[in-house]
């Protein structure tokens, strides 16, 4: 799709029961997993991206990326706690889990989490009530895009 | 709210009329602590940089850059039926006491919410969680008294069965191995761990507190006077906040000591001083940090419980990744930076810090403390433990009074 075409397409909805897909997921992924999550939903699409953000009704500002072929390549979120991430890392949960259990014994302490995997990067820091996280599939990232555009 | 020094001598007074009378009913215990009431240093709790609890067998992970402190607990009004548990971590990053149901040989009373089902709470950390549940105990820290305190016993073997809407925060911290210490002394800016968000019901609970039953743990509300609090908030004096004071450190040590001095401008030895006061954002605890072109909006703070300075990230700062030590910085020589911290209520200082090769500083297993260990982070500018080498850190708990304002804040 051309950029003038997707601005067009410029969305501002406002939801009652939004959700947010899974990372790697599809947009199919959001109405899947719609009653999980409650808040409101903001869709807006960028030159090479389309931006879904999800205010959960605990307070969590959840970001989710999508490639123009409709997958979704990055998510962010921000906020007193974590969202449901079994939920939004999807099929790449389990491989988080093990990251972080096989770093800890490295890591000789506590502090924030950075797991780089050829095809998974997970960034998560900050404390109880102040939490900030982000994870993208490098290979899913449209031509373009950097992780620091990600916020 | 503080109390004159007048009213606390007051207070104290009638609970030791109380004690003697034999006052029953309340849960409080005997006098046998108030020997300590009044006589120098009752609230400094000395505390040790080292390589920690889960350096030998089996683990053989020596920690870096982390603080130990000892706390005794007590079954509610008993003085001889109590636990003390060394190497619990002291963190300013969180609110609250945890202990290891591993390091712990009494059974204290268990708080129970609706239907008189027990409370339990799953808590989220950055990498993951400990899930257990709160029981109340007396808490004895460095001469300070906390009684009844609601805690967190980790990885209780009666609650084995973790609900998906806690294990989704990753994989728990339930033992040593995943903990570092037998347990967390968190001493934060907040009275609370979780706060007006855990007393709300419905979808916009945060979700840390569960009532279980035989059946399986549904989430609840949890009161504020029965959330797991911050042990310094409950103490009958000197209960606006912290000190941290810890030596000044040049490249590594094996281990150092300092002290978290309990109240701020409470006693001779922890008034304010020349300290500047940086005021928190209120829901986050965060300040702002500004480092080179990057402005971490109420999103810095000051954590003794991460062992490194962690910010940006390689290709910003130009700073490789370690090849062994992954999640840190290896400079091929020490870097000299600063950054500028600024409180909410726009006090603002320059912060010298150095970033040095955390592979080299960490080469050595009996190596436990490092000045310049520092890694990437994204998101947050945390200040951890480097921060508070050879300096004081003043931690004001939020709504209560010091000589330099009302909290939350740090001041250093």
């Amino acid at each position: 799709m051309r950029p003038k075409l997707i601005r067009s397409l410029l969305m501002m909805i406002a939801l009652p029961l939004p959700s947010f897909a899974s990372l790697g997921g599809d947009t199919t992924s959001v109405r899947a997993d719609q009653e999980k999550m409650q808040g409101t939903l903001r869709t807006s699409s960028a030159n090479s991206y389309t931006l879904h953000e999800i205010l959960t009704s605990n307070g969590v500002l959840v970001k989710e990326y999508l490639a123009p072929a409709g997958r979704v390549f990055a998510v962010s979120w921000q906020g007193p706690v974590h969202p449901d991430l079994r939920q939004l890392l999807g099929p790449y949960f389990d491989e988080y889990v093990q990251a972080i259990q096989e770093r800890r014994q490295q890591r000789r302490g506590h502090g924030p989490l950075l797991i780089q995997h050829a095809g998974l990067v997970v960034q998560v820091s900050g404390h109880v009530r102040g939490f900030v996280g982000k994870a993208y599939v490098p290979q899913q990232m449209p031509a373009g895009i950097r992780a620091e555009d990600l916020q | 709210m503080t109390l004159t020094r007048a009213q606390r001598l007051g207070y104290l007074a009638l609970t030791g009329v109380l004690a003697t009378a034999g006052c029953g009913g309340s849960g409080r215990s005997s006098s046998s602590s108030g020997g300590n009431d009044g006589s120098a240093g009752s609230n400094v709790l000395a505390i040790t940089v080292n390589t920690g609890p889960n350096a030998g067998p089996p683990n053989n992970s020596p920690s870096i850059n982390t603080a130990f402190a000892s706390v005794t607990v007590c079954v509610p009004g008993s003085t001889s039926n109590c636990d003390t548990i060394n190497d619990v971590l002291v963190d300013t990053g969180s609110s609250g006491l945890r202990i290891l149901a591993s390091a712990m040989t009494i059974s204290l009373p268990p708080q129970t919410g609706a239907g008189g089902n027990p409370v339990v709470e799953c808590l989220p950390f950055v990498d993951g969680f400990t899930w257990g549940p709160v029981q109340t105990a007396d808490v004895s820290i460095g001469g300070e008294q906390a009684k009844n305190l609601p805690i967190q016993v980790i990885g209780s073997a009666n609650f084995p069965s973790i609900p998906s809407s806690c294990s989704s925060n990753g994989p728990p911290k339930n033992d040593l191995k995943s903990l570092f210490a037998n347990g967390i002394l968190g001493v934060g800016p907040f009275a609370q761990d979780c706060g007006g968000a855990c007393t709300i019901s419905g979808a916009s609970n945060a979700g840390f507190y569960y009532t279980c039953t035989s059946s399986g743990c549904s989430i609840t509300t949890e009161a504020l006077a029965s959330q797991v609090e911050n042990p310094v908030a409950l103490f009958a004096t000197d209960n606006n906040g912290v000190l941290v004071e810890l030596p000044a450190v040049t490249g590594t040590e094996t281990s150092v000591s300092g002290s978290l001095i309990f109240g701020i401008g409470t006693q001779s030895n922890n008034g304010l001083g020349s300290a500047t006061v940086y005021t928190l954002d209120p829901s986050s605890g965060n300040l702002t940090t500004r480092f080179n072109n990057t402005t971490y909006q109420n999103a810095a703070f000051l954590d003794t419980g991460s062992n490194g300075i962690f910010f940006l990230d390689s290709t910003t700062t130009g700073i490789p990744v370690c090849k062994d030590m992954t999640s840190f910085y290896c400079p091929a020589s020490t870097q000299n930076l600063s950054a500028t911290n600024q409180g909410a209520n726009g006090a603002s200082g320059t912060f010298d810090f150095v970033v040095s090769n955390a592979d080299m500083l960490a080469s050595n297993s009996t190596t436990g403390v490092a000045n310049g260990l520092a890694g990437p982070n994204s998101g947050t500018f945390d200040w951890g433990l480097p921060f508070f080498f050879g300096r004081k850190v003043f931690t004001a708990i939020e709504g209560r009074n010091t000589p330099g304002g009302t909290g939350p804040f740090w001041a250093y």
